[in-house]
């Protein structure tokens, strides 16, 4: 029997709370990276900024000063002017047993010498994940494309584009971005693309898929031609919305979470494929953000049944539509793991070895760490390397070139801060 | 497997927690009235820090005889923990998740002994 010496207590670990430090929390995920560490590059394209922290700095940057001057005027400790965000948007949390997603409360050091709150905490991120990379997409901002007023999509678009380009990409070069298209607005999509496209850490464009706008419709065409000659991605980001007529009749947020992410993508993706995009704009990369997988070959078989016989309705197309779905970029978060042998059917049918690309989806609730992947019993060691970073390199035109720090070393830090 | 002493079991709240590493590895051990249970701090979904997590009752569904539901309410007898990765739930009596069995937190051995608490470990390789 063992006696603890009363000069050496036993290590004790607290309560994981919206204020733990990233660290803690993904102190698991950090020993998990040793399994992945002899990978060339691990790339996670998608994970997010939760605004709330941050909202005064980027409504500062708000162009037209009465919208400006709005904000400002609404401005309140845990308050978001100008974004429309439902209630029940609250319930991501499940009542406070998910801490993170309530974050970030975490205590960081003073910016001047460790950088941006943000930057610090995204550092402790990609730092116990052991990524090379990780990309920025917003969080309560996905919802702004049901904004019924125009111009606060557009004017926070811009905001937001200023804010990451100029406060955050260039504090490092792990963390990269996209650029929020505020898709109610045209022209002012094709302006931003201008403007910011090409600024350091800027590696693609995003529409927010949560909004009622036909993607095929004549008035993007200009758009899409200006986004296939930078080479640069289109990636459609998925997202919750509980006040689209159908999801109101459901009574959880699981029911509306499950179905609402799925949903707009399947949308725009069927009016991608159906208008025949890919035809029209052969060289222009398309992925598809934080649906899961499983929605895909539903879809690709649904398409392809329907195709055969309506061919006149989509006489664009000169293949089947899962022909062209199969070469399009895939985000895996959440995965859905719980039959292992539809996902690997699922994984078989994307094409997932060269079109699946790793995604956290951190901070949010239904997070997944790297080993969602590298746990799989059916992945080659290939497969798991390209899914892990080497599909991304390629969709995002990232150097293959190590980042991150030996998953030992990482290990050695975290194992000195807690003693 | 040596025992390794956490707690005096007068310094240990009621009902309490305490997420302890021993030799390597972390353990949560909980305190219901007299009864103590202790698992290994890793989650069976995707081995996060499931004994950190908070400590709610199971929520139930309460269905009247003729299928009428009058909604949700917490469980008067059954106490979990929550995974604070992704919101597993396990009973800290069984270590089961309520909707499979199967999923369960690996189990430390953990007693009481002359007014202090033990939890028995293998020590890692
Ligand atoms: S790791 Fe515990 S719920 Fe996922």
């Amino acid at each position: 029997m063992l006696d603890i010496p009363a000069n050496k207590p036993l290590r004790e670990l607290p309560e994981i709370t919206a204020a733990s430090d990233t660290r803690d929390y993904l102190a698991q995920a950090a020993r998990q990276a040793v399994a992945y560490d002899d990978y060339e590059l691990i790339v996670d394209v998608d994970a997010h900024l939760q605004e709330g922290g941050f909202w005064g700095e980027i409504i500062e940057l708000l162009d037209n000063d009465v919208l400006r001057q709005t904000a400002m005027g609404m401005m309140r400790p845990g308050a978001m002017p100008l974004i429309n965000m439902q209630a029940g948007m609250n319930f991501q949390s499940m009542s406070g047993r998910i801490p993170h997603q309530s974050g970030p409360l975490e205590k960081t050091e003073d910016p001047a010498k460790a950088g941006h709150r943000f930057v610090q905490i995204v550092r402790r991120t990609v730092e116990s994940m052991g990524l090379d990379y990780q990309v920025i997409f917003p969080t309560s901002m996905l919802h702004l494309g049901m904004n019924p007023v125009e111009e606060i999509e557009s004017g926070l678009a811009r905001a937001y584009c200023r804010w990451l380009t100029e406060k955050i990409l260039p504090e490092d070069d792990r963390i990269v971005g996209l650029i929020y298209l505020p898709f109610n607005s045209p022209l002012e999509c094709e302006k931003l693309v201008q403007e910011f496209g090409m600024k350091k850490g800027v590696i693609g464009f995003t529409i927010c898929a949560v909004r009622h706008k036909p993607v095929h419709h004549r008035q993007y065409a200009r758009l899409y031609s200006m986004i296939q000659e930078t080479g640069k991605p289109l990636v459609f980001h998925a997202g919750p919305h509980w006040d689209d007529p159908s999801f109101s009749q459901l009574n959880r947020f699981i029911s509306m979470h499950a179905l609402s992410f799925v949903h707009y993508n399947l949308i725009h993706m069927t009016n991608w494929i159906i208008n025949a995009m890919p035809e029209r704009y052969p060289r222009l990369k398309i992925a598809w953000v934080e649906s899961g997988l499983a929605w895909v070959p539903y879809l690709m078989q649904r398409l392809d049944h329907e195709v055969m016989m309506r061919q006149s309705e989509a006489p664009g197309l000169k293949r089947l539509p899962s022909e062209y779905m199969r070469e399009m970029y895939y985000s895996s978060q959440p995965l859905e793991r719980n039959d292992l042998e539809l996902l690997e059917m699922t994984m078989k049918k994307i094409n997932a070895e060269t079109q699946l690309m790793f995604s956290s989806d951190w901070p949010h609730w239904d997070f997944d760490p790297p080993s969602a992947i590298t746990s799989l019993p059916f992945l080659s060691d290939k497969a798991k390397r390209n899914i892990l970073g080497l599909n991304a390199a390629r969709a995002f035109g990232l150097p293959v070139k190590r980042l991150r720090p030996r998953a030992a070393e990482v290990l050695a830090r975290q194992r000195q801060a807690a003693s | 497997m040596p025992d390794v002493r956490v707690s005096e079991l007068a310094a240990f709240e009621n009902p309490g927690r305490k997420v302890v590493e021993v030799a390597g590895i972390e353990v949560g051990i909980f305190r219901l009235g007299d009864e103590f249970f202790a698992y290994e701090n890793k989650c069976p979904h995707l081995e996060g820090p499931v004994c950190q997590g908070k400590i709610l009752p199971l929520a139930t569904e309460d269905i009247q005889r003729d299928g009428t539901s009058n909604g949700r309410v917490f469980s008067k007898t059954q106490m979990n923990v929550v995974c604070p990765w992704h919101g597993f739930e396990f009973d800290i009596r069984t270590g089961m998740h309520p909707m499979d069995s199967r999923v369960r937190l690996r189990r430390i051995p953990v007693k009481v002994l002359d007014g202090a608490v033990y939890v028995s470990v293998t020590p890692k390789a």
